[in-house]
């Protein structure tokens, strides 16, 4: 038992109706890493997670998971494991505090009802307690999940979009949370389609199609990736979008608010097209920068695929 | 690991009753706050049984009667006399020949034939117990079990004062004659006693087999399932404690079928309540594993509830509660003999009307168990642990 890899798994397979949904993915996470889950829609992100925890059974492909056979091991790994579903999963007609209860009980823990009051009030959630979770809105039902799959004090925990509709100030003491937790050698995969979020993690593996394309220590991904930017600005964009787009050395025009992102994996092609735009409209400022990660998986999911790997 | 050596049964009967107790707390509080589906649940036995009581034992009167007079003496005439009186029957001819006596019943101009033989008064004072012969169109079979009761009444209020002076000695009990239904058409003869002990084991087929069918479609439909199965819970536990909520609904509606069918329908209880309350009890077991069985198959509500419909059909049609069960061509009786019902009902009908216990009716308890184990088990082999 390598108790320092805390996910490792091998060549998992899924297929829906013939369809290969996760391909061959291979997965390994260190004991406290945050690893960041990234991917398109529909790229297979839920079904290789549920396929982790023992709620999918892969076709092919085998691992350990907290050093148990993720294969015939479920039942032992769920008792050790904080799965968050993408889809809220809790009972809408149970109240706050009873969905608590109930995971608290399935769980077997001691002290259940002061571990459920601390939960309670790290949600900030004490006076709603009786409140039905169905009349909760989105985001505080988000939390309300995330609360639900922390109380047993997971060694691991798997966490799918867990921010997802979200309020910025909740995402910014959620990822505070996560941190502490990983401080103390929880583990953590989460998938996310926020870049503030990915960035926040040690690493990240991007997944498309179900196969995964890119695996890497989050700082080193700007490198591994090579892509170059430059910025413009000025007044009217839109013009100058419609003629970087399609241009030779240019693979991704972004808008961000009031100036364009172009970027390239080939520097000097790039900076020839940036530099003819000008030549052509002299009223735009240019600028060389370095492509952060929204550009970096704008980029990625955009299709540009063949040319990597 | 040497004790997994048997892995899939070890897993199977994993049992921790503190999360068998979280399930069914759950599930408790789900039903309470289902509010229009638990007022269902109790209100549906006492609508059936009003429903179906009432039809079927509407207490009917002025049944046309054909009366064959073999006799004439003082105590036949003033048995006559009784039944002209009586609001139960009404006397449509008084036959010549028996033939004559049944072409009215086969015709259906009179309900009843009712016949006094020859020599009756003697071989009554004789003490031979002679016959006062009943046939009846059973075709009604309402008609035809009341008869029996209204006859027997009729000759007691004609023959008690008849019976006095040098006759008094013919005031005993049993009575000095016999009185010998024959049913027509319908040999099984369903009466209205039978029936209504007998929709007990409808009301709980349906509403047990329909609340659990869909115990795991609903969770599935609503999305729970995936957190449900995250957590270590084990099928068992689910099973049992999904199931035990409704055993009290169950009671609940027992307990209710037996208030109105004494008060409104003054069903005698003859047998022991302790082996009415076991089989009772078997029986929305078996009735909650069935409806569970439904729902490890089905993967929609309307799928289960589909399913419950397909077991509703055979309940009452083959159980024995619609057609005489031995009369069923035997494909019929064997496929009878997998339902729950059908042994439920032979019990029932014995204890609370042939006043039988323990020892009476062991060979439809055995079948019954049977069933349910047989059931709880394909339920357990059949429950998904993962979502595939
Ligand atoms: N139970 C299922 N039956 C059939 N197809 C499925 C099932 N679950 C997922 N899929 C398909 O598998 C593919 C991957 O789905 P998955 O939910 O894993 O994607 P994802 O990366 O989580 O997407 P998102 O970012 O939208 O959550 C999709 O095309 C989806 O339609
Ligand atoms: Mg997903």
């Amino acid at each position: 038992m390598t108790q320092d890899t805390v996910i490792d798994v091998r060549g998992l397979t899924k297929s829906f109706g013939g369809r290969k949904v996760v391909d061959q993915f291979d997965l390994q996470v260190p004991r406290g890493a945050i690893y960041g889950f990234l991917g398109p829609n529909g790229s297979g992100k839920t079904t290789t997670i549920r396929m982790v925890c023992g709620l999918l059974k892969p076709e092919a492909g085998e691992g350990e998971v907290l050093g148990l056979d993720v294969l015939r091991d479920s039942a032992r790994i769920k008792e050790r494991v904080g799965y968050m579903t993408q889809k809220f999963s809790l009972y809408e007609d149970l109240s706050i505090r009873e969905n608590l209860e109930f995971i608290a009980r399935l769980y077997g823990l001691d002290r259940r009802v002061e571990r459920v009051d601390q939960a309670l009030a790290d949600l900030g959630l004490v006076e709603r307690q009786t409140q039905l979770a169905g009349k909760l809105s989105g985001g505080w039902k988000q939390r309300l999940a995330l609360a639900a799959c922390m109380i047993h004090e997971p060694e691991l925990l798997l966490l799918d979009e867990p921010t997802a509709g979200v309020d910025p100030k909740a995402r910014r003491d959620f990822w505070d949370q996560i941190r502490r937790y990983s401080a103390q050698g929880v583990t953590t995969l989460v998938s996310t389609h926020y870049m503030d979020e990915a960035v926040q993690c040690d690493s990240i593996a991007y997944i498309a199609y179900g196969k995964k394309l890119l695996d890497s220590r989050t700082s080193e991904i700007p490198k591994q990736i090579g892509l170059f930017a430059w910025r413009i600005t000025g007044h009217p964009l839109h013009p100058i979008e419609l003629e970087l787009k399609g241009a030779a050395g240019v693979d991704l025009v972004a808008r961000f608010g009031t100036e364009i992102h172009v970027c390239g994996k080939n520097a000097a092609s790039l900076e020839r097209a940036v530099r003819q735009v000008k030549a052509a409209h002299a009223y735009v400022e240019i600028e060389p920068i370095e492509a952060g990660f929204e550009e970096i998986f704008i980029y990625l999911m955009s299709g540009s695929i063949d040319n990597f790997q | 690991m040497s004790g997994a050596r048997f892995p899939v049964t070890r897993a199977l009967l994993d049992l921790s009753w503190s999360r068998v107790f979280a399930v069914f707390l759950k599930e408790l509080v789900q039903m309470r706050r289902d509010r229009p589906t638990f007022a269902i649940m109790i209100m549906m036995p006492i609508m059936q049984l009003v429903l179906f009581g009432y039809a079927i034992n509407t207490d009917p009167r002025h049944l046309p009667a054909v009366i064959e007079m073999r006799e004439d003496g003082p105590l036949t005439r003033a048995f006559l006399a009784s039944l002209s009186a009586s609001t139960y029957i009404d006397i449509v001819a008084i036959a010549h020949s028996s033939e004559e006596g049944e072409a009215m019943l086969r015709s259906g101009d009179a309900s009843f034939l009712i016949s006094i033989p020859e020599g009756f008064e003697r071989r009554m004072v004789r003490g031979e117990r002679p016959q006062i012969l009943i046939a009846a169109d059973a075709s009604d079979p309402v008609a035809a079990g009341g008869a029996i009761t209204a006859v027997q009444q009729v000759a007691q209020q004609a023959f008690a004062p008849e019976f006095d002076g040098a006759l008094s000695f013919l005031a005993r009990a049993p009575p000095p004659y016999e009185i010998v239904v024959h049913r027509r058409y319908n040999p099984a003869g369903v009466t209205s006693f039978n029936i209504v002990p007998a929709l007990l084991g409808v009301i709980l087929t349906m509403t047990m087999v329909m609340i659990t069918s869909i115990a795991l479609t609903r969770e599935i439909e609503r999305g729970t399932m995936e957190n449900l199965l995250a957590t270590p819970v084990r099928p068992l536990e689910v099973m049992i404690g999904k199931t035990t909520p409704y055993v009290f609904v169950g009671a609940i509606q027992v307990a209710i079928v037996l208030i109105v069918a004494t008060l409104l329908f003054h069903i005698p209880f003859t047998g022991s309540l302790a082996a009415f309350l076991l089989a009772v009890t078997l029986f929305i077991l078996a009735n909650l594993m069935l409806g569970y069985l439904i729902s490890t198959v089905a993967r929609t509500q309307m799928q289960a509830m589909q399913m419950t419909f397909f077991i509703f059909l055979p309940s009452i049609l083959l159980s024995g509660f619609m057609f005489p069960f031995r009369a069923m061509p035997v494909w019929a009786q064997t496929i009878g003999e997998c339902l729950p019902i059908t042994h439920f009902l032979r019990i029932v009908r014995e204890i609370v009307l042939k006043g039988a216990g323990f020892a009476d009716i062991a060979d439809d308890m055995g079948p019954l168990a049977l069933i349910l184990l047989v059931l709880a088990a394909l339920a357990l082999l059949r429950f998904r642990r993962t979502l595939d």
